[in-house]
């Protein structure tokens, strides 16, 4: 067991952890944050997307250990501390971007970083940016739209044709 | 001048906040104090005889509280299955046993052998690994075909033959269909493989068993889409727990699509479990274990034969289907390729004559059950494929072809037993030609070869039944269930309103669309209502939500239930009013004495109920809460018209989805922002069928597509934006608010499509030979064809 402590948002935790325990499960279990998901087993859901030091990561593919000193933020920490959803999530809300809600919190992780990384992302850049995030409730049209919309962008034309 | 409140009104998700700021409560998010983590040793061969388990050294290991094998179960029940088939012939299906743990045989690749329970996951790990089990692998039975030979290796020892029914419908029609055919002009015959798939919630199954020793009553946490449903098969027929002592809980539910209906051992186990060691017991799915543990959806191999006459209309129709049941039969997984399959045959056209076979077969793969459509699907692709073959053939506009055939009065009669109530397709069709800008096609194929690219549109028609039901006919087809639901209506003093729904929501978005149901019939604020589901202690006894249900039936037992506070809410106001009860009008929240400005508000009625001072003691009890069950007397029918644009690169055969069109008719909509969202959900899950996904076994019966690395799931870049309609509305007419459900038309719509307009990709380019290919249309496979 080795004695780690970091930042989750804002907010400075400690705890100890074994060498094989990974961030998601030093999250949800020792935490009890449990709004960060798994959804798989080999890193491709992306449910658990989290950010680490500025950048999102796949908590389920870094150790606990490897964490140690870091700043996390985790979906719990994205809306404003009296509860105001950040733009992305008021957008999925707006434009029916979640329906079970599963792969949400991954979701809102990554498209919070790509748009601080690209303020105006088109539709192709946004469907690149989402390879490593599945949906499978909204075949992804409502996903896309918002994000959209969290940029700023007129998604009224959009497959009203 | 779209609503902003009540029915019809794109009200934003009240769920969404929670489930948007990392506070939902799905079930493995629920860790009891206490509690235990177990761990299954599954089975790594399709087949084999269990000849000893020896689990004394796992169970010195540190941690270990306990392990169970399949002697474990002996003399409890094992997994019921909920719809006995009837064949051909007049005699039951056969059914084999299901245990819980393996008892003498493993039948599939993650067949459970043992459960480990300890202190925590890696113990309970470490000693499954320490468990030796000596297996005497056996030939699996993998193909279906090869599964009915003479000779061939018996996945349940005790049957007479891998053949679980052979099926046949309308049985009286073979003769006549069988001339009908002989004699017709032109037959197109068509055979083709329905993919095997796996349904895939993003939220793996989990199961948490907890038991008091005070009371001796079990709870259990489980990621169902009907919580009593799990509570009366397991409680009734697994475990003989008495209902009174069962509680069954399926809080956040991160999807289902089919797969979460079902009765698995899993949620036994931990249940058993936690009795008898007196310790909660938690079970959390890899994703992994959920491939070779969830039930798969799917798996069909069909010949369907189309009869026309000399002036193409369709004459007759006969299939034959190969259903794949797995190892042991699922839940519901003997009505899927029959009677969710067989009744809609006829799809969307005046076929006069049909005959449906079907052979059930058991395999050493996963049991295989309803998924998202559930034998609808299997319906509509041979169907929607065969009619485009046969206008290929013929030489005819496919929708031309289509047009011609479509029933066009209603009600209508099928030949396969069942009665379309409402429909328009021609309306729909009209729709989806403008909505696709079929007129602008050709100008995009020209853009397309002049990159090199080949362009291809496709369409399809679809009809669905939804809202199974009422419960005595499908009681008379062989269910072991009612399908009706309930809904109870609870009006507090201050006016709020708690609604206990049978529904389940598993991302369908109930908690805001009924209440706009209820706000809308008693004008008042959504927001004073709120929806309870997924306890079986706090709801009145529901089936739960799959097959479109929950809106068409349980959303009809709220309305029955509100009624019901109306009528008594309307006393209590003519009391109040000292008015005629038959006077009094309810209006935005207000009942008033009509032709009068006299008026109590809603509000003042409710606290009169429950503080009954200046009240008809003497003709009513204080109160307001009332309760509904509802029994559908007819399937809803939704029908449609979808349409696919593809590009494929001849060079690569990879296809892309260009564009993507659907117009349906769902009836009345309460939501249509959420009714939009499931269509675009299901679509994406048509694509994936089409396009990607595919569970493949090899020939010992190992699952070679068991993660994520494997099974090809649709991502963003895999799909376009999709145009969804659904304003041509013929309202269903005999359930109170005329809806239909929505919730599996996109599945069901859009594969045949996505095909079709592949193999018109194909065609354009001279290569008319190639006429079909099995889904998934993958890029290897197309390049194959084309090269044929």
């Amino acid at each position: 067991m080795a004695k780690l402590s970091m930042t989750v948002n804002g907010r400075a935790v400690s705890g100890e952890a074994t060498g094989n325990r990974l961030l998601v499960e030093f999250l949800r279990e020792d935490l009890r944050m449990t709004g960060t998901h798994v959804g798989c087993d080999t890193s491709q859901c992306g449910a658990c997307v989290v950010h680490v030091n500025g950048k999102a990561v796949k908590s389920c593919t870094m150790m606990a250990a490897e964490a140690d000193g870091a700043e996390i933020t985790t979906i719990e920490g994205i809306a404003e501390p009296d509860g105001t959803l950040s733009r992305v999530q008021q957008a999925f809300q707006d434009y029916h971007g979640l329906q079970c809600g599963f792969c949400t919190p991954g979701m809102v992780m990554t498209a919070t970083k790509l748009l601080e990384q690209n303020p105006s992302p088109t539709e192709a850049e946004i469907r690149h940016h989402l390879e490593g995030n599945i949906c499978r409730c909204t075949g992804y049209h409502n996903i896309v739209k918002a994000i959209m919309a969290a940029s700023g962008q007129d998604v009224s034309k959009i497959a009203a044709e | 001048m779209p609503k902003d409140s009540g029915i019809g009104a794109a009200s934003k998700r009240r769920e969404d906040v929670r489930f948007l700021t990392g506070t939902g409560n799905y079930t493995d998010d629920i860790n009891v104090y206490g509690q235990t983590y177990v761990y299954f040793l599954r089975s790594d061969v399709a087949h084999g005889r269990i000849n000893n388990i020896d689990t004394s050294a796992a169970a010195a290991m540190e941690g270990v509280v306990g392990i169970f094998t399949g002697a474990d179960f002996e003399g409890i029940g094992g997994l019921p299955c909920g719809w006995q088939v009837t064949d051909r012939f007049g005699e039951a299906m056969q059914e084999p046993a299901h245990p819980v743990l393996a008892q003498g045989k493993v039948r599939h690749v993650g067949d459970p052998i043992a459960a480990v329970v300890a202190e925590s996951l890696q113990q309970a790990r470490d000693a499954a690994e320490a468990i030796e089990v000596d297996i005497e692998e056996l030939p699996a039975v993998v193909d279906m075909k090869a599964a009915l030979e003479e000779g061939s290796a018996k996945v349940h020892d005790d049957l007479t033959s891998n053949l679980c029914y052979d099926w046949g419908f309308v049985e009286d029609n073979k003769a006549a269909v069988d001339e009908a055919i002989k004699n017709a002009a032109h037959v197109t015959t068509l055979e083709l493989v329905n993919n095997r798939l796996v349904a895939n919630p993003m939220e793996p199954r989990v199961a948490v068993g907890e038991y008091n020793r005070s009371n001796d009553e079990s709870t259990l946490y489980t990621t169902s889409q009907n919580p009593h449903v799990i509570r009366l098969l397991m409680g009734a027929f697994v475990l003989g727990i008495p209902e009174h002592k069962l509680r069954v809980v399926a809080p956040d539910v991160g999807g289902g699509f089919g797969t979460k209906i079902f009765h698995y051992a899993e949620e036994a186990f931990v249940t058993f479990a936690a009795r008898k060691l007196n310790r909660p017991v938690k079970w959390t799915a890899s994703r992994s274990e959920a491939f070779m543990s969830d039930a798969h959806g799917r798996d069909h191999v069909t010949k369907i034969e189309l009869a026309l006459d000399a002036d193409n209309n369709f004459t007759a129709l006969r299939t034959e289907t190969y259903a794949n049941m797995g190892a042991y039969l699922s839940t519901f997984a003997p009505s899927v390729p029959t009677w969710l399959h067989g009744t809609l045959m006829a799809g969307n056209y005046k076929t006069p004559l049909i005959y449906v076979n079907v052979k059930a077969v058991f395999t050493n793969t996963v049991p295989v059950d309803a998924y998202r459509g559930a034998g609808r699907p299997e319906a509509t692709y041979q169907l929607e494929r065969v009619v485009d073959k046969a206008a290929r053939e013929l030489g005819v506009d496919p929708i031309a072809l289509r047009r011609q055939n479509f029933i066009s009065e209603f009600p209508y009669a099928t030949p396969v037993a069942v009665e379309y109530d409402t429909g328009d397709y021609f309306a729909t069709m009209d729709k989806l030609e403008e909505i696709a800008d079929l007129a602008g096609f050709e100008a995009r194929r020209k853009e397309s070869e002049a990159k090199g690219m080949l362009r291809g549109l496709g369409v399809n028609c679809y009809i669905e039944a939804c809202g199974i039901a009422p419960s005595n006919l499908v009681g008379q087809l062989g269910a072991r269930a009612g399908l009706y639901d309930a809904a109870t209506v609870r009006v507090n003093a201050t006016g709020s309103i708690s609604v206990m729904v049978g529904a389940h929501s598993h991302g369908q978005g109930h908690e805001t669309a009924f209440p706009q149901v209820v706000a809308d019939m008693l004008g008042i604020d959504e927001s004073m209502i709120e929806i309870v589901h997924g306890d079986s202690s706090k709801i009145p006894f529901g089936m739960g939500t799959y097959g479109s249900r929950s809106l068409a039936v349980c959303g009809s037992a709220m309305v029955k239930a509100t009624e019901k506070i109306i009528k008594k809410a309307k006393k209590i106001a003519s009391h109040l009013l000292e008015a005629s009860e038959g006077d009094i009008e309810l209006k935005d929240g207000q009942f008033t004495v009509a032709g009068t400005d006299k008026s109590v508000a809603w509000g003042d009625v409710t606290l009169a109920a429950y503080v009954p001072h200046n009240y008809p003691l003497e003709d009513i009890e204080p109160g307001l809460e009332e309760t509904a069950f509802y029994d559908p007397s007819n399937f809803t029918y939704p029908s449609g018209a979808y349409c696919c644009e593809v590009e494929l690169d001849p060079e690569t055969g990879r296809v892309t989805i260009e564009r993507f069109a659907a117009a349906d008719d769902f009836g009345n909509v309460v939501n249509p922002m959420i009714v939009e969202g499931q269509v675009h959900g299901g679509i994406g899950q048509g694509i994936g069928q089409a396009l990607l996904e595919n569970c493949v076994y090899d020939s010992e019966g190992q699952l070679l597509s068991a993660s994520y690395m494997d099974y090809a799931m649709p991502r963003a870049e895999d799909v376009p934006f999709y145009v969804v309609d659904h304003s041509c509305a013929t309202p269903c007419t005999h359930n109170p608010l005329g809806v239909k459900g929505c919730g599996e038309a996109g599945a069901i719509g859009s594969p045949p499509s996505v095909v079709n307009a592949v193999i018109d990709a194909i065609q354009s380019s001279g290569k008319k030979d190639v006429t079909h290919i099995d889904m998934p249309l993958s890029p290897q496979r197309v390049w194959a064809a084309m090269q044929g």
